[in-house]
């Protein structure tokens, strides 16, 4: 017998159900648990763990956007995160007030994702005349050249010290730094960033990208214009990147060049992959473990007689040990193991059918 | 300028004055893969409407022709004219936007898409939906354009499956459907019988002979039953050039290519 592919590399366009039947029972249960848990929650949990979760899932989902739909893995996703909050400081109002232009939000959000994507899409375009490794080091030299740059310009991005006091706006007068508020914000945000990359992956643009992905070839020969396709894809992904690095800004309520540096552009990758590439849940998942292992880093290490800063020691580790056993993350694994818990109900019960 | 070098037998009326008329001209084509010419100076124009032959043995140049035709490949030297413009160094994608469709002789299918999507996709390419966010819903023009062409090519009972779990020839008038989405006004066809069963290639033949009048062909075929009864005119090619092009009848009963094809235990009939 076959082992079911839990995960179709495509999903059909035209899905005659109601949205509601589509969504399968274990989503539902996740939602409530999401939006409940601040009751058992301490604020810790909620503005920490979890927000930083939504935030880090949001930025290594426009990764998996990209890499799982498109093939194409970018190093540029935090630098692309990291730009809107940056543009985010410095058109409204920061500690910094020499530099920061003090705008409304109306204006300087809109901005914030304009400039994010002008700047994915021109990258994009540089990228995307490369393939497989090129890719990933041609981005990674941009994402180190804008590093360096916010760190020595001091005009715009004023320089090392960076933009501290960056609050979100008070709008309808909550204070969405406020640990629950906040949660409720990012929470909100990511699901729809991931509703979106659901969506997305069956609408024309999202077959597209996965046909250029596949067999970029023939996709010329039905007309399509691959090049374009994939600078677009660089676009659309800066969306959900702009909007994890807006809320990222907020919630640390400064922005410096150590945000947006080399290892965090490659822990993106790494929320990515140990998550799953394959689906947009994966870097959410990913992306938990991360801030999971990052936070209690401390107990754990100094459990096994380590210091603390030895963190990425087990991050380290445990990348290395996704992609040896399972190249398709921590949800790859999910998935083999209920195939393997389906075919053990089908040998007992079916029998030698 | 490169001399009209037509053959005498050339049936097209009119290839020798302007290129206004002709779906196709090819003038000189000639491509090199390093020192060795996979073609060689060929000049072939196709009327609109007009559905051509292509033989030739193996490694004829006849597919990397096909490339050059539609852009996969840019020729080493020669010209493409494709209803008139000249489309040399144009991208694939822009010949395929004019009109131009082709299809693959070894099958180049989304195999992990359905046959739906797979057609879908070829309608969105040639329409302007193709940067479209928004879902289709069931009665959208394309996925209808789409269902009438899996009607067209026999899958309308396989089209929800996943193409890399069709058969062989059903995998074949998938390729074949792809190449009719949207609207199509020339069509390279590579070897669509190959490995097709009769029942299969008789299909085929039906499909290309029912196709609208307007719609002209290349089809590259090594059967010369399937090549001479869907075709109203022949191109031989041996070793990247042409070396006889004529009506269909005029081929049949040509000595030389009696010799090469049907006397070489080729035909069945
Ligand atoms: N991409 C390529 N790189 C190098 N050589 C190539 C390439 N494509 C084709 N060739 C060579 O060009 C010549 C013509 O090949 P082509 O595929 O056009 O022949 P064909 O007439 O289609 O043959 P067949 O009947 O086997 O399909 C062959 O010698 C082939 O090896
Ligand atoms: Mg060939």
């Amino acid at each position: 017998m076959s082992v079911a592919d839990q995960a179709p590399r495509f999903a059909s366009p035209v899905d005659q159900r109601m949205w509601s039947e589509r969504i399968p029972a274990p989503w539902w249960i996740l939602g409530l648990i999401l939006l409940l848990l601040p009751i058992v929650a301490n604020n810790f949990w909620l503005f920490q763990i979890m927000g930083w979760t939504f935030i880090l899932g949001m930025i290594g989902l426009s990764l998996m956007f990209l890499a799982g739909y498109g093939g194409m893995v970018s190093l540029l996703q935090m630098s692309i995160a990291g730009l809107a909050g940056y543009m985010v400081a410095i058109l409204g109002p920061s500690g910094a007030a020499n530099v920061s232009l003090g705008l409304s939000w109306w204006i300087v959000l809109p901005a914030a994702f304009l400039i994010a994507a002008l700047f994915a899409t021109m990258c994009g375009a540089l990228a995307v005349r490369t393939d497989g490794i090129y890719t990933i080091m041609i981005t990674l030299a941009i994402a180190a050249a804008f590093f360096y740059f916010t760190r020595q310009n001091y005009s715009i991005f004023n320089g090392y010290s960076g933009f501290n006091l960056v609050l979100p706006p008070k709008l309808f007068g909550v204070n969405w730094r406020d640990p629950l508020p906040f949660y409720y914000l990012s929470l909100a945000c990511a699901a729809l960033c991931y509703g979106a990359v659901v969506y997305l992956a069956r609408s024309p643009f999202g077959l597209a990208l996965q046909g250029v992905r596949d067999n970029p070839r023939r996709m010329a020969a039905l007309g399509f214009n691959v090049t374009a396709h994939r600078v677009a894809a660089y676009a659309l992904a800066s969306v959900f990147a702009s909007t994890g690095g807006i809320l990222l800004v907020w919630q640390n309520a400064q922005i410096a060049p150590g945000t947006i540096g080399i290892s965090s552009a490659i822990d993106v990758l790494v929320v990515a992959v140990v998550g799953g590439m394959r689906r947009p849940l994966g870097p959410f998942i990913g992306a938990f473990i991360y801030v999971l292992l990052q936070v209690f880093s401390t107990d754990i290490l100094g459990f096994f007689g380590f210091s603390a800063d030895r963190f990425k020691l087990i991050i380290g580790i445990g990348f290395l040990a996704i992609v040896l056993f399972s190249p398709d993350g921590v949800l790859g694994l999910w998935d083999r193991w209920r195939a393997r818990m389906a075919a053990r109900k089908a040998a007992t019960t079916g029998g030698g059918a | 300028m490169n001399a009209p070098v037509v053959s005498s037998r050339m049936n097209v009326p009119g290839a020798g004055n302007a290129s206004s008329g002709n779906a196709l001209e090819l003038r000189g084509i000639t491509k090199m893969f390093g020192a060795l010419a996979a073609i060689s100076d060929v000049t072939l124009s196709v009327k609109p409407g007009e559905r051509r032959a292509v033989l030739g043995s193996n490694g004829a140049g006849k597919t990397t022709l096909f490339n050059c035709i539609t852009g996969d490949f840019l020729p080493t030297a020669g010209l493409v004219r494709f209803f008139g413009e000249d489309v040399t160094v144009f991208p694939p994608h822009e010949r395929i936007r004019r009109g131009l469709r082709r299809t693959y002789q070894i099958s180049s299918l989304f195999t992990g898409l359905s046959v739906m999507d797979n057609v879908y996709l070829a309608c969105c390419g040639v329409s302007r939906n193709r940067f479209s966010l928004v879902r289709p819903r069931p009665d959208d023009a394309l996925v209808q354009a789409a269902e009438i062409l899996v009607e067209a090519v026999h899958l309308t009972a396989d089209k929800d499956r996943l193409v890399g779990e069709l058969a062989y020839g059903q995998q074949r008038q998938l390729e074949v459907a792809l190449a009719l989405s949207g609207a199509p006004r020339f069509v390279l066809f590579d070897e669509p019988a190959a490995g097709l069963s009769p029942t299969e290639r008789a299909e085929l033949v039906t499909i290309l002979t029912s196709l609208p009048a307007h719609i002209g062909f290349i089809i590259i075929e090594h059967d010369m039953d399937v090549a001479l009864r869907v075709a109203d005119s022949v191109t031989m090619m041996h070793n990247g050039r042409i070396f006889k092009e004529g009506r269909s009848d005029e081929i049949e009963s040509d000595p030389e290519v009696q010799e090469l094809y049907l006397g070489g235990g080729h035909a069945h009939h």
